[in-house]
């Protein structure tokens, strides 16, 4: 219930009781009630999902054939993407104009349309109504009225766009195109793992996280943690450190580019100078890998770049970890539980070896990685950690105050980034 | 290789993990082996990626070095409560025996929770003593889903 001593107009847009503390200026300071309250979670949908934003769908290789459909989800919402035989990509609500019952079923199949179970209502590929059961009754008793038009009913459509093979939407009619969305750099990055290429589902997996969607996407931006919290590298002495890294947030903030890659020019002095253990970060542990074939992937982009994670707002994942692919797409379950879909990829023409590099890679990542199984319980940590502090806020400083592109990865300026695009979708 | 031998092998492969004592987890299978957890949906479509995925014994242990001195995660344990193996005919490979499992996870509070269900698809081949030991292992869990995150081995 409102508090009719306070004037609505200062409330926050979405806020149906004060915050707690008000925002504080600046992007350093993220209150925690952002993580906590209904209502803030209400208006995201309005403005973030179903806002002026793309949310990946699916792969396109997923509906591939005319007919081919996935049931996915738009921030939670039942999404149907479809390939109709115009061989044009379609995306609309799974939800039945009649009642509301979702309209498939299934996570993906074929179909030539589609029928909804409760009363036979159907649906071309486009999601245009076209069937309605005893529509003029039986022996003249029933039936629709006669001013009933099925064209004047259809699922909400979404706009779609595909990006090197993968399935945007946007439900609002004002987004911009998708490639202005992403910008110049995320584009050309996406392509540079995914252009031209022929793409191959080769695991699907799903992670239920306990905490917030906000701390799972801030985790993904956030470089500076990497090493501090995934210890696989450090414990078996697998830094190196010739290598050279960087971070590109986008202009609007929202999307973002971590990566690092061999620095080639150190590592030629290391060799001249026949340095081979300066190469190697020191431990103080005496572990190594009974089999460390698992590290002995290939530069398969030609590139040198081991590690690129890409994030587009609001939900978005693209990670290459070595020859370890992944799409993740982040789904809010309410305040707090969140759905991490995960899709490892491969492409059609992988050698055997180097599909077989990138299911001993998959250990990297995952709800079971080396480098990513914290990921999936630190955002608990959080959720749980902020119980009863809603008037309080985190910190963001590392790195400075801004949210642009950098050289280290020691910043938060990506996470800035996040808070500086969420803000401006939510107003709050 | 009798079915009570592999029920005993088996027995004993989820006390190893259920005290805490996956040091020697790796010691039930083969050196050259394989290990993947994946789920009834992925098998179904021939999905060859896993939620793990290991083919040699010396990959098991890097998991176990990395569960005790790598990666973080809060402390809990596993209960295994595992239904009977059907065998199949033994074929040149060795012996293959499907297992259903049930793995319900104790959280370091007490909160217990089914973690995991599923069914073990084997392939047994004798060592030199004549016992059973694992040279596939492939954990098919019925739910596509993992809560949290999946540290110890199923």
């Amino acid at each position: 219930m409102p508090d009719h001593n306070i004037p609505d107009a200062v409330l926050p847009a979405g806020l149906t009781s004060p915050p707690e503390i008000p925002w504080p200026e600046g992007l350093t300071r993220i209150p925690y009630w952002v993580f906590q309250r209904d209502d803030v979670a209400a208006h995201e949908q309005t403005r973030v999902f179903r806002g002026d934003t793309w949310n990946y769908l699916c792969l396109e290789a997923e509906i591939r054939e005319p007919g081919d459909y996935r049931a996915t989800t738009l921030g939670g919402v039942p999404i149907l993407a479809v390939r109709d035989h115009d061989g044009e990509i379609y995306a609309f609500e799974n939800r039945c104009v009649h009642r509301g019952a979702l309209i498939a079923l299934e996570d993906f199949g074929k179909t030539r349309e589609f029928t909804c179970v409760y009363h036979a209502w159907s649906y071309d590929l486009q999601g245009n109504l076209k069937g309605v059961a005893f529509k003029d009754g039986i022996n003249g008793q029933g039936g629709m009225p006669e001013c009933f038009r099925m064209a004047e009913h259809s699922p909400r459509k979404l706009r779609t766009a595909v990006v090197h093979g993968l399935v945007f939407a946007s439900a609002s009619d004002t987004v911009a195109p998708v490639e202005e969305y992403l910008g110049e750099d995320i584009l050309d990055r996406i392509g540079r793992v995914l252009g031209g290429r022929e793409v191959e589902v080769i695991g699907r997996f799903t992670q239920e996280l306990p905490n917030n969607w906000k701390l799972y996407v801030e985790n993904v931006r956030d470089s500076y943690h990497a090493s501090l919290l995934h210890l696989f590298f450090t414990t078996f002495e697998l830094n190196k450190l010739n290598m050279k890294g960087g971070l590109i947030v986008s202009e609007s903030g929202g999307n973002h580019v971590s990566y690092s890659a061999i620095d080639r020019e150190a590592e030629a002095k290391a060799k001249a100078a026949n340095d081979y253990a300066a190469q190697n970060i020191r431990s103080e542990s005496d572990y190594r890998l009974k089999d460390p074939s698992v590290l002995e992937g290939q530069d398969e982009f030609g590139d040198g770049v081991t590690l690129q994670i890409l994030s587009v707002f609001p939900g978005f994942v693209l990670q290459q970890i070595q020859n370890a692919l992944a799409i993740r797409q982040v789904v809010p379950r309410g305040v707090g539980r969140t759905d991490l879909h995960w899709t490892y990829i491969g492409f059609k023409d992988d050698t055997p070896e180097l599909r077989t590099m990138r299911l001993k890679q998959g250990n990297l990542v995952g709800p079971a990685g080396y480098v990513s199984m914290e990921d999936g319980c630190v955002g608990g940590f959080v959720q749980r950690g902020v119980v009863g502090a809603s008037d309080r806020h985190a910190v963001l400083e590392m790195g400075g105050t801004d949210a642009r592109s950098t050289r280290t990865r020691a910043t938060e300026a990506s996470v800035r980034g996040f808070w500086k695009a969420y803000r401006q979708h939510t107003g709050l | 290789m009798q079915i009570t031998d592999i029920m005993a092998v088996q027995a004993r492969y989820a006390r190893c993990i259920d005290t805490d004592r996956i040091e020697a987890w790796p010691e039930f299978f083969t050196e050259s082996c394989l290990y993947r957890i994946t789920t009834a949906e992925n098998h179904r479509l021939g999905y060859a990626a896993g939620i793990i995925w290991a083919d040699s014994r010396g990959m098991l242990e890097d998991r176990v070095a990395a569960l005790r001195e790598a990666n973080i995660y809060e402390r809990h344990a596993y209960r295994h409560v595992l239904g009977l193996p059907l065998l199949e005919e033994e074929g040149p490979e060795g012996v293959r025996s499907e297992t259903p499992f049930l793995v319900a996870r104790i959280m370091r509070d007490g909160a217990t929770d089914l973690f995991a269900t599923g069914r073990y698809l084997d392939l047994w081949r004798a060592d030199e003593t004549g016992a059973p030991k694992l040279a596939e292992r492939i954990v098919v869990c019925d739910s596509s889903r993992v809560d949290t995150l999946l540290a110890l081995p199923l």
